[in-house]
């Protein structure tokens, strides 16, 4: 591509003239870069910060006397909602959550991208159709039948418990939402694996069989040990999905010691009594994005192609 | 969508099944079937089924509770009547009017940078590979963290305003976070920047794809690089513009996150979209069928964009 600016086609400028063109070029480049870094920055700086230095200092100074104290007091000791014990306990409830909730959504997408792909019945376009379509639907649309079907599962699991003493897990919000991340992440997993194993080699599969290698010792011996990078796509597209939700983990456990990282943060920011602590928010948005921030920084290129094969085509 | 496996080379062993093979064979053949069935039962139940019920509760006269006599379509009646109710503006009004100005101004300004920044870094950049990640890394925080973060930048007393008083720029003024008819437009501005380097990434990729001796026999017919890229890079980058649209709007119609975050709803739930509409009627105003009716409406709006789009993508295209 960029042949636009090879010197050597570009001699009728001159030098001075393409001088000035890479400057703009990078001029813009590193405005753009401002705009971008400028609230993280900001979040940053603002979390090291005492509350006086903010009153009385400016958003963009650095700390002039860098204190960890605001990290602290939003880890162990903010208030969120009424309960003041830090954000720590939402944050491993979001653990949680995710952990199982990407396992399973992950591993499920794998076997179905095998079938629909490697042992297509009649019918399988519009079975892949059908769950490609459910990624895209505007969740309000079965929040509440699932909260209703949640309601009812909670009060079963209640008189389970008083007749066995066991619940299995019926109206604990954080199986919940394990269970409504995974029934509609599905889709995406789905999609992912399919569109990657639909590039793998069927006539490995058909010499496999002629050896007499079942459906699973296939799935196991052939497929899964070639499908590294679409785990690890899968894995990270799944976990930022679900770490960062706030529709589902607001509705299906927005109060009590079950909400997620996301709700409680928009708990301890929109807590309006006494002084509003700015850098402790900011030291609680910090350390409800560094997850996913670490994620993205140590494994960017899989990010980045995750989020493309969600745009369905590569 | 390729067809690898098409029926002639299909792997399934149906031609080796006999009338009489043992229950184990053939369950061997219902194996796959078996292993898809449950994911694709969920879906059936919990989205399609789930739906069903949506609409079956959008014509009751729901309120705190479901209930599930069918009253016919007051709620639509009521949505529609909203819909024209401007002066005093319903919540409804406001929900879509602010949809149409945040779903416009979101998808057409992520399009355009996206593309802009995505020639820009096109242009043999020394360091592309420290300034993309930087116009990326947004799409990775939720959108609470970075309605957090604008809450902060954007507000009068503490952020962008304060700082460039403190600059000496006293007369600058910037209160759109606190006013009620611009609340809308700081929505655009944190979705853009959370979303428009996503786009210059799917953009970057497309410039990428496009063959360079289309460009070079261009350029040795004289072309500008103004011309080059209006004439034969953009049309060539359809396919790109397509795709980053239909993720743009389906982000834009689910956008409720944000708007919460940012602005709590905004003042007197001037920032609300319609997502935000229902989750309110639904949940806090017990106006269940209200609440469903408009969630309808968004899978409608959504469907319309869509499931063409997937029709066309998933066609059996002959090869």
């Amino acid at each position: 591509m960029s042949v636009i600016a090879t010197p050597a086609r570009q001699s009728t400028g001159g030098t001075s003239a393409r001088t000035i063109n890479r400057i703009v070029i990078y001029g813009l480049l590193a405005l753009f870069a401002l705009f971008y870094l400028m609230p993280l920055f900001v979040m940053l700086v603002t979390s090291f910060k005492t509350m006086e230095e903010i009153q009385n200092g400016n958003m963009l100074a650095l700390p002039q006397a860098p204190t960890f104290e605001p990290w602290a007091k939003a880890w162990g000791e903010t208030c969120v909602g009424l309960t003041c014990a830090g954000i720590k306990g939402y944050f491993w409830n979001s653990i949680k959550m995710v952990v199982p909730a990407v396992l399973i959504s992950t591993l499920l997408g794998a076997l179905n991208g095998y079938v629909l792909t490697k042992w297509r019945f009649r019918g399988h376009t519009l079975v892949f159709g059908l769950m490609l379509f459910a990624c895209f639907i505007p969740f309000q649309s079965v929040l509440l039948p699932m909260a209703t079907i949640l309601g009812s599962l909670g009060r079963f699991g209640v008189t389970l418990r008083n007749a066995t003493g066991f619940s299995f897990g019926l109206g604990n919000p954080t199986v919940n939402l394990v269970f409504v991340h995974v029934v509609y992440g599905l889709g995406f997993t789905t999609l992912f694996f399919r569109n990657y194993y639909e590039a793998f080699p069927t006539e490995l599969i058909k010499a496999a069989q002629v050896d007499g290698a079942s459906f699973f010792q296939i799935f196991r011996r052939i497929m899964l040990p070639n499908s590294m990078p679409i785990f690890v796509v899968t894995v990270i597209y799944q976990f930022t999905n679900i770490w960062n939700d706030f529709l589902f983990a607001s509705a299906y456990a927005g109060t009590g010691d079950a909400m997620p990282m996301t709700v409680a943060l928009n708990n301890v920011v929109n807590t309006s009594t006494g002084v509003v602590e700015y850098n402790v928010n900011m030291a609680a948005a910090m350390i409800a994005a560094l997850p996913t921030l670490l994620v993205y920084v140590v494994a960017g290129r899989y990010f980045v192609r995750g989020l493309m094969a969600g745009a369905v085509k590569g | 969508m390729s067809t690898v496996a098409e029926t002639n080379i299909k792997p399934t062993p149906e031609h080796g099944t006999r009338p009489g093979a043992s229950i184990r064979s053939r369950l061997q053949d219902a194996l796959p079937k078996i292993v898809l069935a449950p994911s694709f039962a969920i879906t059936v139940v919990f989205v399609y089924g789930f739906i069903l019920w949506t609409v079956y509760l959008s014509f009751t006269n729901s309120k705190t509770f479901p209930s599930y006599a069918i009253t016919g379509s007051r709620a639509y009646q009521r949505l529609w009547r909203w819909t024209f109710e401007s002066d005093p503006p319903s919540s409804w009004y406001t929900s879509i009017t602010n949809m149409g100005i945040f779903g416009f101004l979101y998808i057409f300004i992520c399009l355009a940078l996206g593309l802009f920044l995505a020639i820009l870094l096109d242009q043999k950049i020394r360091g592309e590979g420290m300034l993309r990640p930087i116009y990326l890394y947004p799409m990775a925080l939720s959108f609470i963290v970075t309605g957090v973060a604008w809450k902060w930048f954007l507000d009068p007393g503490l952020g962008l305003e304060q700082t460039l008083h403190q600059w000496g720029w006293t007369s600058f003024h910037f209160d759109w976070i606190k006013n009620k008819d611009f609340v809308i437009y700081t929505v655009v501005i944190a979705g853009v920047w959370q979303a428009s380097g996503f786009i210059m990434a799917m953009f970057l990729a497309g410039l990428r794809g496009i063959d360079g001796e289309i460009m070079k026999a261009a350029q040795i017919d004289g072309a500008t690089t103004f011309q080059l890229y209006r004439r034969i890079v953009i049309p060539l980058l359809r396919p790109v513009f397509l795709s980053a649209f239909i993720v743009l709007a389906h982000l834009a119609i689910k956008s409720y996150d944000l708007v919460v975050a940012l602005t709590s709803g905004g003042p007197g739930g001037s920032a609300w979209l319609p997502s935000n509409f229902m989750y309110e009627y639904t949940f806090k105003r017990n106006e269940m069928a209200v609440g469903s009716a408009s969630a309808v409406i968004m899978l409608m709006t959504i469907t319309a964009i869509i499931v063409p789009y997937l029709y066309s993508e998933l066609r059996e295209r002959p090869r």
